[in-house]
């Protein structure tokens, strides 16, 4: 199991890494998305994965971690917010700069193969 | 606590010269100076307890566990300078109230002069090595201010410059000293270090230590070949000189040296270094000196040479010889800054320092002249002057030496030699001045000048007389309790008389007069000589030295800053792939000891449909809305995984926050281009999938490693103390709301901050709106279609009594307030897109950035509340009631807490995507987008 999480968390930070590195906002946007997951996912795993155990004491007999929980529950929350920030920033960008490249301005083709 | 207002005195006064300059010159220069003077007489009654105990030590704790404490420490050595530093600077100060005209800034001035002092007097009085780091640093910098004070000057600027660039480097090079002093002695405590002289002479370290501790010593100092900075510190005003490079500046440097003395002298490499830096700085100092006809000019590098002269004594390495090099340390102090200031009076009186054209000033100004000639007597080393003194000794010195074996008798001559080089520069500074026939071509008839410039000068002038008259009496107990502290405690028998009979130092002193009028008589010579050689200023060519690194790191930024995003990220993300590979090879075995879970069918299903929906996500995103729908799937396989894993509270929050991403995504692609352009290269394709690829291996491995390897967490203590100390079951709540609640508090503070941006940023936000999708067909008309308006109304009740009933047993089961904030906010949200914004408004109107302020500040001030009853902010408070038909019922402040947590969620979430959602409805621009 722990095998097939880790190799999620790894695909999801690639495909994350891949899409941040575009040129345009909006797949920048969805790549930090699927990095915010990878990382959330990370961190949740750094108190080790646990079934039936989830800390709500009386519950059961050995619990999951809870401090991971904790910072990963405010992190989804703050991502959302960055998520929406950037989104919005991006629309700010397309209407005061005319285009939705992440340098605010379309590359010169002329640049040979700098080019995006 | 006597100690600490030493230093924090004059840093007050600069407080109050910089508030006292409207009151006129004198009044400042009376009010600044009120504060070194207490902290003087502060120092002067702790003398009686200081030759009780030896030292005296003040220490307020920092941080201990790293050795970083407040502290001062006292002894002979720090009553020296400590006198030099306040004295002196009294006399600065009431000679530069005179000398500074009416439109320099006198409060300025003054300010930047009682900083340097606390700075000198932090260096002196500290007792903890990193401190001292720390106050040595700040001489640096006000002395930068200092030189620089008249910066409409450009050789102000560049000689202030040049000497911050090489002592600041000198600084950089002490820091990595002290810190290996620091790990050698196992702590940065001066005591300590003092004490453990052997441990540190013996320590593999030692000899880079010693060399980085000296190159800070060296720079400071200004010994060769780090002098060059010095001369053209002259650009400052002459207050300043006299100051800095007398008895404070220049002084740290040796006065580091002598702290140190026990800890790192005595082998033979400080033997050599030392010994020879200050032989060589002595003979070039003194040699340059004879040839400069500025005024300055001159006395900047007979300082040069007299650091050169302590230098070598100190390396010297016998008990007499640091005695010898203490007492050379008042001298120079008292005779410099007088010399400093008589040049500083005739600068100012006769408007030139060139003394080709000064001469023959005894006319004109005979009572200055009088004392600026005893001064120079005193470093000439004539006879009942105090200079004589101490160069006896050294002279003395310097016969015992046998370190050169065969060679050894080079030592006094080479010393002689400077010595008839030292008088040479003081017959000058005497004849060329005050004789030798009449003044060329002046700005200004010179002419005595105002009664009170002349007061501190009398009184260093009074003081090198007295010192070299009556020795024992004057400067005797001093020179002993200064000496004891720098050679630890034992002193060596020495004599001050004037008289030691006819002996071979007092000859060496008759040669260097007899050579020294020699020289100077047939100066011309000399400096015909030294015309063959080119000139070379320090300054210029550091200023091309600093021309060219600006040049190089203006081309390696535009390289690196190319204004390309991707390209930044690149190199960020192989920066970082740089840094963990190394580390991942180290780490011999992947899987650690700890049991795997068993891999189960449904797991399979969903991992599969994690890995299909995220490469579906990356191979469609240049069409958005497909990779949108892809990425919706990963949240949702992502929540799921929080359930699966013990983490109900996680997936209950991802799966909210996944609908409000969703939406917010779609709302935005709405304004966007629906398509991406097919714009990279292959080349760059393959190239950004190799470095995804690998740094996304690398995260899979250290997940994969971290999770196979044992934990051991802090989090035992959270679910020991959860119900009693939190009065909850659901630790993930009582982490969120009460252990962390500090933390929780400042992130629904930054989330409010993010709402609050985004609100700004859609304010002004001019953006045409497609009338259409990006294959021309027109939005539907029908905007709030009837089935859905009907369902959602009806569920709106639905919904919020779920989020109350969420939020209410978030303490002891999943939920709380985030959870329920969020549900509440996709309850309304569903409604605004059901039946409008417009629709919503006249029955919703709530200033939503003003919910986030209610929620940040109702949970502020359930921390504040704890104040209330003396304890720390944010303690909780829980009880048990039993209510009818209820039941017993828990009441915590937590769930205060909670509610300003609940609140703030549903404001923010709601204040980005209401409005955002608002500006589709503004009239629709009948333009269709052009892409």
């Amino acid at each position: 199991m722990e095998a097939l999480y880790a190799f999620c968390v790894g695909l999801l930070t690639a495909c994350g890494i891949f899409l941040t590195l575009r040129g345009r906002t909006f797949p920048v946007v969805v790549g930090l998305t699927l990095l915010s997951y990878a990382v959330n996912l990370f961190l949740f795993a750094s108190g080790r994965l646990t079934e039936d155990g989830a800390a709500v004491l009386g519950t059961s007999e050995h619990y999951a971690d809870p401090l991971p929980q904790a910072l990963v529950l405010t992190a989804i929350v703050i991502g959302f917010a960055m998520t929406a920030f950037v989104v919005i920033l991006a629309m700010r960008a397309r209407g005061d700069l005319g285009n939705d490249h992440v340098d605010g301005r379309l590359p010169v083709n002329t640049m040979g193969g700098d080019r995006t | 606590m006597t100690l600490m207002w030493i230093p924090l005195l004059p840093l007050l006064g600069a407080v109050i010269a910089a508030l006292t300059a409207h009151w006129g010159r004198t009044r400042c220069a009376w009010a600044t100076a009120a504060l070194p003077a207490l902290a003087l007489a502060l120092i002067l009654s702790l003398i009686p307890q200081l030759s009780e105990t030896g030292s005296i030590k003040s220490t307020i704790s920092w941080i201990p566990a790293l050795g970083l404490n407040l502290s001062f420490r006292f002894d002979g050595l720090a009553l020296l300078f400590s006198v030099l530093i306040l004295g002196i600077g009294l006399l600065v100060i009431l000679y530069a109230r005179y000398y500074l005209s009416e439109k320099d800034s006198m409060g300025r001035f003054y300010a930047y002069l009682m900083l340097f002092m606390t700075a000198m007097l932090g260096i002196v009085l500290s007792g903890n090595l990193l401190q001292l780091w720390l106050f040595w640093e700040l001489t640096s910098i006000s002395s930068y201010l200092l030189i620089s004070f008249w910066w409409h000057k450009p050789e102000a600027r560049r000689g202030a410059r040049l000497a911050l660039t090489v002592t600041g480097a000198g600084g950089l090079a002490l820091l990595a000293g002290i810190l290996l002093l620091g790990r050698i002695a196992a702590s940065f405590d001066l005591d300590v270090i003092l004490q453990s002289g052997d441990l540190i002479r013996e320590h593999r370290w030692y000899p880079a230590a010693l060399l980085l501790i000296l190159a800070g010593v060296f720079t400071k100092s200004a010994q060769f070949p780090f002098h060059s900075w010095l001369p053209h510190a002259m650009a400052a005003p002459t207050p300043v000189s006299a100051y800095l490079h007398s008895a404070t500046m220049v002084k740290a440097g040796i006065f580091l040296l002598a702290r140190l003395y026990p800890a790192l002298a005595g082998t033979e490499l400080w033997f050599i270094v030392v010994s020879s830096t200050g032989l060589i700085t002595l003979l070039v100092g003194a040699y340059f000196a004879n040839l400069k006809h500025d005024l300055k000019g001159l006395l900047a590098y007979s300082t040069i040479s007299h650091l050169g002269l302590i230098t070598l004594l100190f390396g010297l390495g016998t008990k007499l010889a640091a005695v010898a090099a203490v007492f050379h340390i008042i001298n120079h102090a008292t005779f410099k800054a007088s010399l400093f200031m008589a040049a500083g009076i005739i600068d100012h009186e006769c408007g030139s320092r060139d003394m080709r054209r000064i001469n023959g000033l005894w006319k004109y100004m005979p009572y200055t002249a009088a004392l600026a000639m005893i001064a120079a007597s005193a470093m000439a080393g004539v006879p009942l002057l105090n200079g004589f003194l101490s160069k006896e000794m050294f002279f003395a010195e310097t016969l015992e030496q046998e370190f050169l074996g065969s060679l050894s008798w080079m030592i006094p001559v080479l010393a002689t030699l400077a010595g008839v080089f030292s008088v040479a520069y003081s017959v000058r500074f005497i004849h060329d001045v005050f004789f030798n026939g009449e003044p060329i071509n002046l700005p200004k008839t010179p002419h005595e000048p105002p009664r009170y410039m002349k007061v501190p000068v009398e009184i260093l002038v009074g003081l090198c007389l007295l010192v070299g008259i009556l020795p024992n009496i004057v400067v005797g107990p001093l020179l002993n309790i200064a000496s004891s502290a720098v050679l630890g405690g034992e002193l060596p028998d020495y004599s001050l008389a004037i008289w030691h009979g006819f002996n071979l130092p007092l000859l060496m002193s008759l040669v260097a007069m007899a050579g020294g009028l020699f020289v100077y008589f047939h100066r011309a010579h000399l400096f015909r000589f030294q015309k063959q050689f080119p000139e070379w200023n320090a300054s210029e060519s550091f200023e091309m030295a600093m021309r060219r690194v600006q040049d190089a790191a203006g081309k390696l930024l535009d390289w690196l800053e190319n204004g390309s995003l991707q390209r930044y990220l690149l190199l960020m993300l192989m920066l970082l792939i740089l840094m963990l590979w190394p580390a991942l090879t180290e780490l011999t075995h992947l899987t650690g000891k700890r049991a795997h879970l068993p891999v189960d069918i449904p797991s399979l299903v969903a991992g599969g449909l994690l890995v299909v929906a995220g490469l579906g996500t990356v191979i469609y995103n240049r069409q958005r809305l497909i990779a949108l729908l892809m990425l919706s799937v990963v949240g949702l396989v992502v929540s799921l995984a929080f359930a699966r894993f013990s983490a109900p509270d996680l997936a209950l929050t991802q799966l909210a926050v996944e609908v409000v991403t969703i939406i917010l995504l779609m709302l935005a692609l709405f304004f966007l281009p629906q398509k991406t352009p097919k714009e990279s290269s292959p080349r760059r394709i393959l190239r950004d999938i190799c470095i995804a690829g690998l740094i996304g291996g690398i995260i899979g491995t250290i997940c994969y490693a971290l999770m196979t390897r044992e934990l051991h967490s802090i989090s035992d203590f959270f679910l020991a103390n959860s119900k009693t100390g939190g009065g909850g079951t659901n630790v993930v709540n009582v982490i969120l709301v009460d252990f962390r609640g500090f933390d929780t508090l400042g992130e629904i503070t930054v989330l409010g901050i993010a709402a609050l941006g985004i609100y700004n940023l859609l304010a002004g936000l001019r953006l045409f709106m497609p009338s259409g999708d990006s294959e021309g067909r027109q939005w539907a008309l029908d905007r709030h279609p009837m089935i859905l308006a009907v369902i959602s109304q009806s569920l709106l009740p639905l919904a919020l009594l779920v989020s109350v009933f969420i939020f209410l047993r978030g303490h002891n089961l999943p939920g709380g307030g985030f959870i329920a904030g969020l549900v509440t906010a996709v309850a309304l949200i569903l409604q605004y897109m059901a039946h409008g914004v417009d629709w919503m408004k006249t029955r919703l109107d709530i200033a939503y950035h003003r919910m986030i302020a209610c929620g940040v500040l109702i949970s502020a001030l359930t921390g504040v509340a704890s104040w209330l009853f003396q304890r720390p902010f944010l303690t909780s408070w829980f009880d048990h009631f039993h209510w009818p038909l209820v039941g017993e019922f828990e009441l915590a402040s937590a769930m205060v807490f909670d509610l300003g947590v609940y609140i703030t969620v549903v404001g923010a979430t709601l204040l980005i995507l209401a409005n955002l959602g608002q500006m589709t409805t503004s009239e629709r621009p009948v333009t269709k987008e052009q892409d």
